[in-house]
């Protein structure tokens, strides 16, 4: 009952969260050159041809009107039609928004494979030269701009070495993106490295943490491995922290998916968004940021989900 | 610190002494932070002395002394405008320091207030705030850099506003759980009861006990800046030629790199690394001086 309550309220908590945004995204649309009109129909359009359209679409109401009439474009899934793809910015999202769900959760369980078990290790072998070079490693996984880090990437093992290509794999449907897997390898890392650094440092203080715990020296007490002792006990309670903390990285991957899409030309959101950006295309811009924002929601919001699942705490109301 | 001390009792002069001296020791005993400090001050003097033991040309084109390599005249070769990469990445790091700096301290300033007023005021101002937050986290900052890139070319201070304005989230949750924390203490009932007002309560009790918490986060959102300020001149927001940072270096090197001038790149980009681990280690530092959590 406590985590019905609870859920309702984190979902009522994600749809005020998502009103906020499309506000944010509707002055957004009010603040670009010329008002909205000169943003759907372009820089050459004649002043003739603004008033009308301003008449025909409502743009000559009053702002809350306009906002009104905007809400109710967005629920009939409305997003405008792109001037560069003549294509309606929906139908534009709808084909490039699962590649980049696809792309984004292959770094996530990567880091997520690579960074538990990492910072594990690292808290066992604490103050160790091991700790010291791994959290050295870290730091500069999680200062370096992703650009230069694919760039780098791309410069070693695509063109030195010739092991990875240095384009991610083309065409328009999802199965096009599997099709070359070897491509995906330098976009996934690019993607994953600063997520590996933040989570192994978070697993590595968290099982310290634990480790100072009264049940571990219990077991410790009742003759249980150390090993055992991390993986049946701190695993399972460091998990649900890292889950948490997920909810709070899903902004940070979608961010960093426009700039690793961009560098290897793969074909999702983040590249969709950056040429629009590169020829003004407003509508595609708005409408790529109101539902990029709109999956980061419902991603936390999944997120904590999973958390009240596997943690009896947050279910009592306690956590 | 004056309010802890002056309700502990101790003259301020004593405790202040010892509490300072203390907190050094604990930040000189972390080996990582006072490596990052030191990295830091290289950095400072590299960009901003640098120049009067290097001097260079950092206005002017000289297209009949671009594109080379290494040599004794130009350690890092010339860009292929004939600027001297070494001079350049002096001149670049001024705005590339300069620019983080700002945006760091005016996010960490933005956010302190925005979380202090919700954590105090409660209710349902603190709810509607803090949903703000959750809708500004939401929207990832890259993408609104992309589209006001789109739109417009910021000034240099219009640069550091709009890097501000887009970083303020992180340390406003912060702010906000300590405010929560420390508005029900006595000494801020007090003060309420002698008839002191909110705003009171505020500047003199909740912002001076959070002052451990604030330079912390400060001191992390100042590296996550100058790491910002890299992306923004990537994305094409940066500041304007013939000015530059390291960002612009970078994105401005790519096409050499890919051809083997590594002096174009490598050099912009392991400043930046350097640079902003140096400002996250002495945040791990100051972290466990303060024994602060978060982050």
């Amino acid at each position: 009952m406590a985590t019905t309550l609870y859920l309702l309220r984190r979902l009522l908590q994600a749809v005020v969260v998502i009103f906020i945004v499309t506000v944010v995204v509707f002055c957004l649309l009010h603040s670009l050159p010329g008002g909205p009109a000169r943003g759907i129909l372009g820089a050459q359009a004649t002043p003739q041809q603004l008033a009308q359209f301003n008449r025909e679409q409502g743009l000559d109401k009053p702002l809350v009107v306009q906002y009104v009439i905007y809400l109710g474009q967005l629920l009939r899934g409305d997003l405008g039609v792109s001037y560069t793809y003549n294509q309606s910015v929906a139908q534009l999202i709808v084909q490039r928004l699962p590649k980049t769900l696809v792309l984004t959760i292959l770094q996530a369980v990567v880091a997520l494979v690579i960074a538990i078990p990492l910072g594990m290790w690292q808290a066992a072998r604490r103050n160790r030269p091991i700790d010291y070079v791994i959290t050295t490693v870290s730091f500069v996984a999680y200062s370096a701009p992703a650009f230069f880090l694919g760039l780098i990437l791309i410069i070693v093992f695509s063109q030195t070495i010739r092991l990875f290509p240095s384009t991610a794999p083309g065409g328009d449907t999802l199965a096009s993106v599997f099709a070359q897997p070897q491509a995906l390898v330098l976009p996934v890392v690019t993607g994953a490295a600063a997520m590996v650094a933040v989570f192994s440092r978070y697993m590595r203080s968290s099982t310290l943490e634990n480790l100072g715990e009264d049940y571990v020296r219990t077991a410790r007490a009742g003759g249980a491995s150390g090993t055992g002792i991390l993986v049946r006990h701190v695993f399972r309670n460091s998990l649900t922290s890292v889950v948490a903390m997920l909810g709070y990285y899903v902004p940070v991957l979608f961010g960093g998916s426009l700039v690793v899409e961009q560098l290897f030309n793969y074909p999702g959101m983040g590249l969709l968004f950056w040429n629009a950006a590169q020829s003004s295309d407003y509508p595609v811009l708005l409408g790529c940021v109101l539902i990029i924002s709109v999956a980061t929601v419902v991603g936390t919001l999944l997120a904590d989900v999973l958390q009240t699942i596997i943690d009896p705490r947050v279910k009592a109301g306690r956590a | 610190m004056s309010a802890v001390i002056q309700n502990t009792g101790i003259p301020a002069d004593v405790a202040g002494a010892t509490g300072a001296r203390l907190a050094i020791r604990r930040f000189l005993a972390n080996r990582i932070a006072v490596v990052g400090l030191v990295v830091v001050i290289l950095f400072i003097l590299f960009c901003f002395v640098g120049p009067f033991v290097h001097p260079t040309d950092q206005l002017h084109t000289a297209l009949s002394s671009a594109n080379r390599a290494p040599s004794g005249a130009h350690p890092l070769g010339t860009d292929a405008t004939g600027h001297d990469e070494l001079g350049r990445l002096m001149y670049g790091g001024k705005v590339s320091l300069l620019v983080g700096l700002a945006a760091g301290l005016l996010a960490t300033v933005i956010g302190t207030l925005w979380g202090a007023v919700a954590g105090y005021a409660g209710g349902w101002v603190d709810t509607v705030m803090m949903r703000v937050v959750d809708a500004g986290i939401a929207i990832p900052a890259l993408f609104i850099l992309l589209v006001i890139s789109a739109i417009s070319t910021p000034s240099l201070s219009g640069l550091i506003l709009i890097l501000g304005l887009v970083s303020w989230l992180v340390p406003s949750r912060l702010i906000r759980a300590e405010t929560l924390s420390l508005k029900n203490r006595d000494y801020v009932l007090t003060l309420r009861a002698i008839g002191g007002g909110h705003g009171r309560a505020i500047t003199r009790h909740v912002l001076p006990n959070s002052v451990s918490t604030i330079v912390v986060a400060a001191t992390f959102q100042v590296a996550d800046a100058i790491l910002l300020v890299a992306y923004v001149s990537y994305l094409g927001l940066g500041v304007q030629a013939p000015a530059t940072d390291w960002g612009g270096m970078l994105s401005a090197g790519l096409t050499a790199a890919y051809s083997g001038r590594w002096w174009l790149i490598l050099p912009p980009g392991l400043a930046v690394i350097l640079v902003v681990c140096a400002f996250n280690a002495i945040g791990d530092g100051l972290r466990d001086v303060f024994d602060v959590k978060g982050r």
